[in-house]
């Protein structure tokens, strides 16, 4: 079974976010910066599901800057075998020029399963495994939390508006991963060394000009600066009062 | 060039959802600013009965794919049927509600049709022409407000932003049903087994009140005292990232950046020390307020009101109170 995930590098979700001096991107300085958690959770999957048959490959395809590298490698750590850096220096901010980039590469790799995160939790536009498995005319799932493969299919559970539902689909197939699919691993020394010498190639990612373009960004508004009401369950008929009488909250 | 505005009218067990709603009483008022037409799309099995209705809420037409296969909702059959109708309708902006299956639809006509896409969208206006968006980023730590150089350009709302206009009974809109071709390619997934939210369980994102828990709950034991309060408000019960971590709470409840974006009226912290992930989650509630033992944690920084205290002794007392407050 050969598996190929799609990772993409954000800021930690801890990062406070600071705009950068042209208004359209954020200031990168001093920002530490991770596996997409969503993504994250889509490579420990195709590790588990590797380790269960004894068998398969694992790629990494990641569309970024140089430094989408670091994060491919932290990929390979958990256990993925090799991968393909698509290079991006433009910071593209259009998520379908990004899956067309994505389809393009992917077309000429042999898989059964495409797994990607929900979202990216940069842009969270939540599109992007959507429009990739679209333009490889795959069928797609999205916000799994569980995935089984076996006999040429796929049988997952995942989260919908109706609450949670059994979808069966025919491989070769596109996922998304949702918080919940499983708990990904912490990589050990030794194949943190090891990932250093796992084969990753690297490519111009194929972009077309952005279809649409960031006017500017902004910092959602400020908070009114907020009271303590008091301490202790002596303050609660007092905030009680200014629930109901002052934000109408009640 | 098309200058009308297509609307995907999402229904679920052949009743429209309120986003339907949401995006109808936008799309008809991008239109106008278009100088277009709203047309609604509404898809599914044994839908045609009702998609007249969406006339009271400003469509000027509906477009119904009526098809017993397409009973369940899945990405594959459901976005070659609404990429088919946008294509043949060549509008300037293909509206839909930023919920799960809005998202997913809209990724799909996206691909399908080579538009440029912006999700959850919070804020929009005419610009040259044109619609010009704005949108949370970073889980709303950002914004960024985006123009599209192409069209049509796939947009979604996030839901509850947008209050829809009361219906006008007076008005009606002209329905054509339409047949598509769907073939097996298009039924590659399909839905086995549907499994019902608890009853009763109301969703965050859907809540007008959550009440929310933090590590401070100490257990998942804990989180009774939360359940009563909500309870008595007919809230949700919120979690934070750790105690979902712990396995306290399911990760549907999780709120912050790898969990939901939330935005009700009241906003209940309880025992969440207010990592920012935390609350880049819940920061556009109307009302937050927060108990917390820890005079110093952030979570103060971004409430309304703030209680120092023991929460076991707090939310107690409030959920007594309030219960005198509200009769």
């Amino acid at each position: 079974m050969n598996i190929v995930v799609c990772v993409k590098r954000v800021p930690d979700t801890e990062t406070k976010i600071k705009i950068g001096g042209e208004g359209t991107k954020i200031d990168p300085a001093g920002v530490e910066f991770i596996i997409s958690p969503f993504d994250e959770f889509a490579v420990e999957e195709a590790i588990r599901i590797k380790e269960k048959l004894g068998k398969g490959e694992i790629t990494i395809l990641s569309l970024g800057p140089a430094e989408a590298q670091t994060i491919m490698r932290k990929a390979y750590a958990m256990g993925a075998d090799k991968g393909t850096h698509l290079n991006d220096a433009t910071e593209c901010q259009d998520t379908l020029a990004e899956a067309q980039a994505l389809a393009a590469a992917l077309k000429g790799m042999q898989f059964d399963l495409l797994l990607f995160g929900k979202q990216a939790v940069d842009y969270d536009n939540g599109a992007v495994g959507v429009q990739v498995a679209k333009l490889l005319n795959l069928p797609v799932v999205t916000r799994i939390i569980k995935l089984d493969v076996a006999d040429g299919k796929a049988t997952v559970e995942r989260e919908s508006d109706m609450g949670k539902e059994i979808v069966e689909v025919k491989l070769p197939a596109a996922f998304t991963a949702e918080k919940g699919l499983n708990e990904p691993r912490y990589p050990k020394l030794m194949d943190i060394m090891k990932a250093k010498k796992k084969p990753l190639e690297e490519k111009p990612a194929q972009l077309d000009a952005p279809k649409l373009s960031i006017v500017k960004m902004d910092y959602p508004p400020a908070r009114p600066p907020g009271k303590i009401v008091g301490e202790g369950e002596e303050a609660v008929p007092a905030l009680v009062n200014l629930l109901k009488n002052e934000a109408k909250a009640l | 060039m098309g200058n009308n505005v297509l609307i995907f009218a999402e229904q679920m067990g052949g009743k429209f959802r309120s986003v339907a709603y949401e995006a109808i009483c936008q799309g008809k008022k991008m239109a106008q600013g278009l100088g277009g037409k709203a047309i609604a799309v509404v898809i599914g099995s044994g839908v045609e009965a009702v998609a007249k209705d969406l006339g009271q809420y400003g469509a000027d037409k509906v477009i119904v794919v009526d098809n017993a296969k397409l009973k369940d909702f899945t990405v594959d059959a459901y976005g070659k049927a609404f990429s088919e109708v946008v294509s043949k309708n060549d509008p300037a902006v293909v509206l839909l509600a930023a919920t799960f299956q809005g998202k997913d639809l809209g990724g799909y006509a996206s691909a399908a049709l080579g538009a440029p896409l912006s999700s959850d969208c919070t804020e929009w206006a005419s610009q040259d022409g044109g619609i010009q968006v704005k949108r949370p980023i970073y889980a709303g730590k950002a914004y960024v407000t985006v123009k599209f150089n192409s069209q049509p350009a796939v947009i979604s709302l996030r839901p509850k932003v947008f209050s829809p206009d009361a219906p006008d009974a007076s008005k009606s809109a002209e329905v054509e049903k339409i047949d598509l071709a769907l073939s097996d390619d298009d039924f590659r997934s399909v839905v086995k087994e549907i499994l019902a939210k608890t009853a009763g369980k109301i969703d965050v994102t859907e809540a007008d009140i959550i009440v929310s828990g933090g590590r401070g709950l100490k257990g998942p034991e804990g989180f009774a005292v939360l359940e009563e309060l909500a309870g008595l408000l007919g809230a949700a019960v919120g979690a934070s990232r750790t105690v979902v971590d712990e396995g306290w709470r399911p990760h549907s409840d999780q709120i912050g950046q790898t969990g939901k974006v939330v935005s009700p009226k009241l906003y209940i912290a309880c025992g969440i020390s207010g990592a920012i992930q935390h609350l880049a989650g819940m920061r556009t509630s109307k009302c937050i307020v927060a108990i917390n033992k820890d005079p110093e944690a952030p979570i103060f920084s971004t409430a309304d009101y703030g209680i120092v205290g023991d929460l076991f002794k707090v939310v107690p007392a409030l959920t007594a109170e309030i219960k005198k407050a509200i009769g």
